[in-house]
């Protein structure tokens, strides 16, 4: 065979803008963002609504998910009504709001639209439904329990939030909270979170902003419902101080679910972009230090990473692995090794820029679908971006220098007070956690319970 | 809508599909090898995905996870896949980008094995059975991925056996093992290389020719034998599973007509009408009408040769035994059998496969790697345009016949995971529905 062609070397990158996007406000007070993109013949829809998790009740949590899935559930009719025109309803509840997502053929927004307009203003909340979804809500939990990988999110959160603090407790409810729902809370819930001034819909793809606002306006411009003042929560007290194992058993776990966490910093937080870059250096990339290290060195695991789970308040930090059970105590050591060196060394240029270069590289691939570009645009309404954000989002990425990522690990990093998970075999893994020396070891059953 | 395609060959046999698509400045690169777990030989299950693992170990101009981060450097995306009968790799990259990648792909076909060690092998041998505690042994049902073929398929079938192999197999596979499965399977001739998206065309044949222009034609691989099978089941197979999960699941799966063949269609849209989404009869009937189930789905495997598998898979309530599930389950495929779709049924499932087929397109990645599967399976890749004219072409009456003919219970393969420790699941299921009520 003849010598390898020489590597190449870039071209000159092409220009590339985030799509254009116009506001409008319906007669009502409900808020449009609008994205018009032609590719193909496809628009994406994403109505949020301040009706999130964080807001439940203390005791009901649960009830902002409930309602959020009541809204096409509680009809007869109208999941199959939306896939005739091609399209599913998806309504869900997160954090910080409800969502409602679609996507669909161009020919066949209007119909979409009258769709999204009767689920958000005249939804039913039959009793019997009320009761199987909180029967299928109660079977995800169960399920739960033998399922290594959420479980051990799920404690997480448990363990590094206070227990008054609503992110301790399952975004969709636990059982006894699950169990308390009725329909009056549903329809309480309903009346004080759903009004048109809490609402925001977000349209792209192939559409023109005229013809969105006009069908929209025929859809939602006759809502005249008023919500009830919004809470202020505080959903993000931290728990404990100092380093603790939470050993939760699953007997005979071939691996171990390995968390390592610490309550983050909110979305808001000036120092976002210094977070992100040293998070891409640490955990956040597959050629990041902790993937090499334990997957790519060492063989402990399929995958390693780490990220801050981006909230209105403080989300969780967290470094998550499924590692071989008879290694359990080496991975770890490893995890503490690179906290200890990403908060002692600037990294080198190599690595800053591997993650700058990678983070303003990939933009235009994270928008490529109207559904990724609707949910861009969710996001700016959600955490209150000023309009250029994602104009200004590839310098801000490209400026972050070492001593940024420097600081920024020193300042949200504090292994102090991590909190480590460990759903696997207790038999297995708790003596040489003992001896590791990391911090107190106890075990627990898989609802938490310590046994 | 109409994908741009144009189409060419090398002397050494690669074929060659270019989409362009300027409306952002991305590129996808997109190769697909015509080698799966089908190809593998006995005692060495799992070494197909092996394999690919170690394409991601640098090749004579690429140092070891250089691929990854010379991709991720640029800007861009990647990995790669295996699957029974072909195993994929893929980046999407900024346009001024795109040489790095055709380069890196064509320097591991060409020049892979300068850079493989036993070293390598060794610590991606523990990466693929971590790989393997992860999705199967340590997850929930996580073995029917094995068991499922394992029931459907026949013993010497290619398809029978274990995509992500066995402990004992990967312990097995060797250095000689990786230089033979090399010199058979990644050749340009046993390869299909998609570009999708903003780049000049001219500029891609002129680079793709000079990259993979001079990497020699494969001497041949060995044939699978035939891979079709009768539909019926002699004896319908069934095996129950007691496993670590706390409530029953049923899986049904059908030997089914292969993707892109025109019994494919009546039968891609009889798995919708059944499972996909909650307009669908199983959901309706047994989640929200019935309230056995908490999940409901049915789907097509989509392998191409020989048989594909038709998959009905339902999870039952708590405090739901393993007995009234499958019983309930059989009841809606019997009475499928008997009803046959809905015109408002067919229409619901083929409006929902249209959006999701039109949907996935705009992803330059995903055009790219949907136009390498029509090229790979079935020789030509403008079907990715006349794929949903397939669909709206059937009719009712043809889903009918084939549910009639093909869904009965001499077609059936079953497979049941049951709560390993019935006294705990009942203690706990019993606790959440007193709570229900």
């Amino acid at each position: 065979m003849t010598a390898a062609p020489p590597r190449p070397s870039a071209a000159a990158p092409r220009p590339y803008r985030f799509p254009h996007f116009e506001r409008r406000t319906l007669s009502n007070g409900v808020r449009l963002v609008i994205a018009p993109v032609t590719k193909l013949p496809v628009v994406s829809m994403i109505a949020v609504i301040d009706a999130g998790a964080a807001l439940d009740p203390a005791g009901s949590e649960g009830l902002a998910l409930l309602t959020a899935r009541m809204l096409v559930e509680g009809s007869a009719g109208l999941a199959e009504r939306a896939e005739r025109l091609g399209t599913e309803l998806d309504v869900d509840a997160d954090w910080d709001t409800a969502l409602l997502n679609l996507t669909v053929l161009s020919s066949r927004v209007d119909e979409a639209l009258k769709l999204v307009g009767e689920i958000l203003t005249r939804p039913s909340f039959p009793d019997r439904e009320i009761q199987r979804l909180k029967g299928e809500r109660l079977a995800e939990i169960l399920q739960l329990r033998a399922e290594p990988r959420g479980l051990a999110d799920e404690m997480v959160e448990r363990f590094v939030y206070a227990r008054d603090a609503r992110y301790s407790h399952p975004e969709g409810g636990s059982e006894a909270s699950v169990a308390s729902l009725n329909r009056d809370d549903v329809l309480a819930f309903y009346g004080a979170r759903y009004a048109p001034d809490r609402v925001t819909l977000i349209v792209s793809g192939d559409v023109t902003p005229g013809d969105v606002e006009t069908m929209a306006e025929a859809a939602l411009g006759g809502w005249s419902a008023k919500g009830g003042a919004p809470k202020a929560a505080v959903p993000d007290k931290v728990a404990r101080q100092t380093r603790a194992v939470h050993v939760v058993r699953k007997a005979d776990a071939p691996q171990s679910e390995l968390r390592v966490a610490q309550v983050g910093v909110p979305r808001s937080h000036p120092d976002y972009f210094a977070i992100t870059i040293m998070n891409a250096v640490l955990g956040g990339l597959f050629s990041s230090r902790i993937n090499l290290n334990l997957r790519e060195k060492h063989g402990y695991t399929y995958g390693a990473h780490s990220g801050f789970d981006w909230r209105r308040a403080a989300g969780p930090f967290s470094i998550s692995s499924a590692v071989q059970s008879d290694v359990t105590d080496k991975a770890l050591a490893e995890v503490f090794r690179e906290i200890d060196r990403i908060r002692t060394e600037p990294v080198s240029d190599d690595e800053r820029s591997l993650a700058t270069s990678y983070l303003d590289g990939v933009f235009p691939i994270k928008y490529e679908t109207a559904s990724q570009i609707a949910t861009a645009l969710a996001n700016l309404v959600i955490y209150d971006y000023p309009a250029d954000f994602y104009d200004q989002y590839r310098a801000n990425v490209r400026a972050v220098t070492a001593g940024e990522i420097l600081d920024a690990a020193k300042r949200h990093l504090d292994p102090s007070r991590m909190q480590v998970v460990v759903v696997g075999e207790p038999d297995a893994v708790a003596g040489p956690l003992e001896r590791l020396g990391v911090g107190p070891v106890a075990t627990y059953d898989d609802n938490g319970r310590p046994l | 809508m109409r994908i741009p395609i144009e189409t060419f060959t090398l002397p050494n046999g690669l074929r060659i599909t270019l989409s362009e698509d300027h409306t952002a400045p991305i590129v996808a690169v997109n190769l697909w090898y015509h080698v799966g777990s089908a190809n593998e030989r006995e005692g060495r299950t799992g070494f197909a995905h092996l394999f690919e693992h170690m394409l991601f170990q640098g090749s004579e101009n690429v140092g070891s996870n250089e691929h990854f981060e010379l991709i991720q450097r640029a800007g861009g995306t990647l990995n790669g896949s295996t699957w029974l009968d072909r195993t994929n790799y893929y980046e999407t990259v900024p346009s001024h980008q795109f040489s790095l990648a055709l380069w890196l792909e064509a320097d591991r076909m060409g020049r892979l094995l300068p850079a493989m060690t036993q070293q390598k092998l060794d610590t991606q041998r523990d990466v693929v059975k971590n790989e393997r505690r992860w999705s199967v042994d340590n997850q929930p049902y996580g073995t029917w991925w094995e068991r499922l073929p394992a029931l459907a398929f026949p013993t010497t079938h290619p398809f029978h056996h274990s995509l992500i192999g066995s402990m004992e197999d990967l312990t097995a596979a060797s250095l000689d093992d990786v230089r033979q499965f090399f010199a058979t399977y990644y050749t340009p001739d046993n390869a299909v290389l998609t570009i999708a998206g903003d780049f000049d065309p001219a500029e891609a044949k002129s680079l793709v020719d000079r990259y993979f222009g001079p990497i020699p034609r494969g001497r041949g691989k060995p044939p699978l034998p035939d891979l079709s099978l009768p539909e019926r089941f002699d004896n319908p197979p069934r095996e129950i599973v007691p496993d670590d999960v706390r409530v029953p699941r049923v899986y049904i799966a059908f030997r089914s007509p292969p993707f892109g063949s025109d019994l494919y269609y009546p039968a891609s849209v009889a798995a919708a009408v059944l499972g996909l989404k909650k307009g669908s009869r199983l959901h309706r009937s047994l989640v929200r009408d019935q309230q056995l189930a908490s999940e409901a789905n049915a789907f097509t495997f989509d392998l191409a040769k020989g048989s594909d598998l038709l998959i009905a898979d339902v999870t039952a309530r708590p405090g739901v035994s393993a007995e009234t599930i499958e019983r309930a389950v059989v009841a809606e495929i019997d009475r499928f059998m008997t009803e046959g779709p809905s015109a408002a049924e067919g229409e619901r499932a083929i409006a929902i496969i249209e959006t999701e087929f039109v949907a996935k397109l705009q992803s330059a990645g995903d055009r790219a790697d949907t136009l390498s599967m029509f090229a790979t399976y079935l020789g030509d890749p403008s079907r990715i345009n006349t794929h949903v004219d397939r669909f709206h072409a059937i009719s009712t009456s043809d889903v009918a016949r084939f549910a009639r003919e093909r869904l009965g219970s001499a077609y059936r393969a079953t497979l049941v995971y049951v709560p390993r420790s019935p006294e705990d699941a009942e203690v706990e299921a019993a606790d959440l529905v007193g709570a229900n009520t």
